[in-house]
């Protein structure tokens, strides 16, 4: 008898296939809409069809009239149970339905309740209500312009749009080192407003048992244990009798963590009616209301000496936060984890400002597919060396190798705090030169333009901060951002492992039944894996920011390792030898001296329900909270090679290389995957994927025919490759990785399209690069920007 | 059949029409709205809820089905339109103990993540494949470029289909 084989049982390193892709495959997975309860009604929401705007009157009367229509709810009837307003994860509040005005498209006003939402369409449809139009303000500079509307006028104290002011860094230091700079290089850009855009919308099934006074809500949410302290706090319900069931999630990327006024409402027709109310929300109300990404502005300088040292950073961001601060950040850092600015190179000082503006636009400001707003400073970071290795007269694959950390230079400590730990910055940026062939291209490019023909090629190299957090650092709404695992080994040696992540696609039934696989040797096809349920999974902070591996992967590594420890007790017991004279190897304890006298972990097992010694606790499980001593840094290059078309303004991705350096990979197919999905989405960011407002506030991009998502005709293909360099602090050596793409990707694009135009006099097309914005840089040679446009009688 | 809860109450005033449709190979006769989609008549009537809807618009193809072969989107065609006609749905592809080719090959190859697509995207695919057994990646990418997935970045789509090509063509086993 000997070790199992690790890849044969699953473990650590195997490309194993799914155990979601059964159901999923046959049509059988369990999403929020396929939940049919008994007496079961159905919700709709009415929304603002104006910006801003008082209400003056709500007249529901003909939508009682109908038949099946059993509730109407407004704002009023919200405010006398204290509900029409809600706290935010950010410390804001935000109407749960409208009482004195609406403040943004979409915002919602009023629900109906019927027998079917057809009849509860017809109710919303037959609802009144008269508005007072008011000046709508639709970005931030009309946002702080001294004659501009106080939106948030609900709030006391409040006398301006501002609704943060944050700034981190050394600002001395930083003016010390301007002053000595050779080159100051300097850029503005506009990442523009985008949702996240789950093809699954959001939705709920409400079921409040008036006889056992419990509260049972089926819901969309990326962070179930949160949003049931949430609910505990505006409910008033006790936390024990609240249960949150976050079933199959057809994606989430950032936009399921908040708290939306469609589960509070549904939630207060449940406990009015005594009946189960289930809402699905429509695409449009999707793309309208809830969560969106990005939609900052920034502008920044780096200071340079003539030899390509960079000496210091300086950055301002402006966001827009829409009508209400409803994002989910951690509680110090008003903007995310925008300070993970240039954390891979060596930037001597800096020093970040940022201000939070209120208008009249949808709420948000999510992280969406990224670390806490990492994606919009990775984005600036890599269009400023671009920019700044143009002022130079620099390669930009040379003035990136000049200034990216060394390999000894790890632990590092950023300019902004940041402790970074890890990476072969250097070598992966080799691979991504090689694996695209860059000095060739560079002579093939100049070859083309001589024929006319504009090829550009574009890096983007970033290490970002994944897997937040550290209890010192990160906490959202007070709670700190750790993460648990509790795992039970039943006496045949099978296994149920419970844990506070929740999948939305990652795969996490099949990657967690990995790491125990690694550690404990039994079959990662014994293990079942379950999330989502509050009732019975343990307390966690939910899946977002590349969270789940770095933090609940861990706390899985270590409960099976408590595990472990109770079952080599077991073993010796068995063995009738001493605890210190018992060996493991992967699946099994032996007898020092006599390899062949061993217990499996399976015989382990039984012993601890059937056969333990004298005085030990029975059974084999555990559980484990697991609070990480840093955050998790991988590394990425990103390559990508373009044609434009100067004639059309159209763009056609040539290649695209992508080197990752997660650490070490648990299920090698699945983080392909995840890279392989970031950098659609990437490539969607810079080529046609936003969300724009015009200047009554109307949004543009409201639904599918209108906001722009690649199809597979357009996507390209992708090359992966990889470095390994393990984390030092995780117990698996792993790193976040479902963001990187996403976060440094965009760069990538943006920056060859800006390469094929170098001659151009263009330094910035602001994203995305729309063939009119491009063809219109190339015919007058200059920036085109994004802004949107700003009313004439503002 | 009325669709949702409201079918034993609400007797006056409906006018429902009386359809034939043949689901999955079985005949079903049903009371339907006229204003009721097809999607909800499978997902609330049928209770076949694996055709998924995602944006109402026609745009993104998860409440794909096939009516007589042809793929449609089920969010934008009407019940009372697909009287005398037959629908597949996911659930009518491949059996309880063998996958189709397609299925197969979607898990195979990584083809899917949070699955919210999977089911129109495997039927375009599906229907691609009986009508051009030995597709290109271009004529797979063309195929299923009215289906959106979010997650996947469709490279391992593409793969899955061209696997389920050639495992229907006896290439692999």
């Amino acid at each position: 008898m000997t070790a199992v084989d690790e890849v044969k049982i699953g473990g650590m390193g195997a490309s194993r296939r799914r155990v979601e892709d059964a159901r999923f495959v046959r049509g059988r997975g369990n999403y929020v809409d396929d939940i049919k309860l008994p007496g079961m009604l159905h919700m709709e929401v009415l929304r603002s069809p104006l910006a801003h705007a008082t209400i003056t009157s709500i007249d529901t009367s003909k939508a009682w009239e109908i038949p099946g229509v059993r509730l109407v709810l407004t704002g009023e009837m919200m405010a006398q149970r204290n509900l029409a307003w809600m706290p935010t994860l950010s410390y804001d509040t935000q109407a749960v339905l409208a009482t004195d005005k609406v403040r943004f498209q979409g915002q919602e006003v009023c629900v109906v309740i019927a027998d079917d939402p057809y009849i509860a369409k017809d109710g919303c449809e037959a609802i009144v209500v008269d508005y007072e139009p008011l000046p709508p303000v639709v970005n931030p500079l009309q946002s702080r312009a001294a004659d501009a509307p106080i939106i948030r006028d609900d709030k006391e104290g409040q006398t301006d749009n501002t609704c943060y002011r944050w700034e981190v860094g050394d600002r001395a230091a930083t003016d010390r080192a301007f002053a000595t700079a050779d080159v100051v290089s300097k850029l503005k850009l506009h990442y523009p407003r985008s949702h996240p855009s789950p093809i699954e919308c959001c939705g709920a099934v409400a079921d409040y048992n008036p006889a056992t006074q419990k509260l049972s809500v089926f819901m969309t949410t990326q962070a179930p244990h949160i949003i049931r302290a949430a609910f505990a706090l505006v409910t008033e319900l006790p936390e024990h009798m609240i249960r949150i069931i976050s079933p199959d999630i057809g994606g989430g990327f950032g936009n399921k963590v908040p708290v939306y006024p469609g589960y509070v409402a549904a939630t207060l027709a449940s406990i009015l009616l005594g009946k189960p109310v289930k809402w699905i929300e429509d695409k449009t109300g999707n793309l309208i209301s809830t969560g969106f990404g990005r939609d900052m502005y920034l502008d920044g300088e780096m200071a340079l000496r003539s030899d390509g040292k960079i000496l210091a950073v300086r950055m301002h961001a402006d966001t827009d936060q829409g009508a209400f601060f409803s994002d989910a950040q951690p509680s110090k850092f008003k903007i995310g984890l925008m300070h993970s600015a240039f954390a891979c190179y060596d930037v001597g000082a800096g020093h970040i400002t940022a201000q939070g503006h209120y208008t009249n636009k949808a709420p948000g400001g999510v992280a969406y597919r990224c670390s806490f707003r990492v994606t919009e400073a990775m984005f600036f970071q890599e269009r400023m060396m671009q920019a700044a290795a143009v002022d130079l007269g620099m390669d930009q694959a040379e003035f990136r190798r000049r200034n990216l950390l060394h390999d000894d230079a790890f632990p590092a400590r950023t300019p902004f705090g940041f402790l970074v730990d890890s990476g072969q910055y250097g070598k992966c940026l080799q691979i991504g030169l090689d694996a695209i062939g860059y000095d060739q291209f560079k002579i093939d490019q100049a070859e083309a333009r001589t024929r006319g023909r504009r090829l550009g090629i574009g890096i983007s190299t970033m290490t970002e901060p994944l897997g937040a957090g550290n209890s010192r650092e990160y906490d959202i709404l007070g709670i700190k951002m750790f993460d648990s695992a509790e795992l039970r080994v039943h006496m045949t040696g099978k296994a149920i492992l419970r844990v506070g992540a929740k999948s939305q696609g990652q795969g996490h039934e099949t990657t967690w039944g990995q790491i125990v696989a690694h550690e404990l040797g039994i079959p990662a096809a014994d293990v079942i894996v379950e999330e989502g349920d509050t009732d019975t999974a343990p307390f966690g902070m939910g899946t977002y920011a590349s969270r789940s591996t770095p933090v609940a992967g861990a706390a899985i590594a270590m409960v099976s390792r408590k595990i472990r420890a109770k079952a080599r007790k077991l073993a010796a017991h068995l063995l009738e030898v001493s605890e210190e004279d018992v060996e493991w190897e992967l699946g099994r304890f032996y007898v020092r001296g006599a390899p062949e006298r061993g217990a499996t972990i399976q015989e382990c097992a039984m012993a601890a329900y059937s056969n333990m010694p004298d005085g030990m606790e029975p059974g084999l499980e555990n559980n484990a909270y697991y609070d990480p001593p840093n955050l998790t840094w991988p590394f990425a290059c990103y390559i990508a090679t373009v044609e434009v078309d100067p004639a059309t303004g159209v763009w056609d991705v040539l290649r695209v290389v992508a080197v990752d350096d997660c650490g070490v990979r648990i299920n090698p197919m699945i983080v392909e995957g995840q890279i392989m999905g970031g950098l659609t989405e990437a490539y969607a960011a810079a080529s046609m994927q936003f969300q724009t407002y015009d200047a009554d506030g109307n949004i543009v991009g409201s639904n599918y025919m209108d906001y722009l998502l690649p199809t597979a005709w357009e996507t390209p293909g992708f090359e992966l490759h990889e470095v390994v360099t393990p984390c030092p602090h995780h117990p698996l050596g792993a790193k976040g990785v479902g963001e990187c793409a996403t976060v440094g990707g965009p760069a990538a694009f943006v920056n060859a399209v800006h390469d094929a135009l170098s001659d151009t006099g263009v330094r910035n097309i602001d994203m995305p690069l729309l063939p009119d914005r491009v063809w219109q840089a190339v015919q007058d040679g200059q920036d085109v920007s994004g802004m949107p446009p700003v009313r004439s009688d503002a | 059949m009325s669709y949702g809860q409201s079918s034993v109450v609400r007797e006056v005033g409906v006018d429902e029409r009386r359809i034939t449709v043949t689901v999955n190979g079985e005949k079903r006769v049903v009371e339907v709205e006229p204003r009721l989609l097809l999607a909800h008549l499978l997902r609330e009537g049928l209770a076949l809820t694996g055709t998924h809807l995602g944006c109402d618009t026609t745009s993104c193809g998860a409440c794909t089905v096939l009516v007589d072969g042809t793929p449609v989107k089920s969010c934008t065609m009407l019940a009372v339109q697909a009287d005398g006609h037959e629908i597949t749905t996911v659930e009518g592809l491949g059996t309880p103990s063998e996958l189709d080719p397609v299925q197969e090959g979607f898990s195979r190859e990584h083809a899917l993540q949070c699955g919210f697509c999977t089911p129109g995207m495997m039927l375009t695919s599906h229907a691609l494949l009986e009508s051009n057994p030995d597709p290109s990646e271009e004529e797979v990418r063309w195929a299923i470029s009215g289906n959106l997935c979010r997650c996947t970045g469709y490279q391992n789509i593409v793969k899955a289909v061209l696997w389920a090509a050639e495992k229907k063509s006896g290439g692999v086993s």
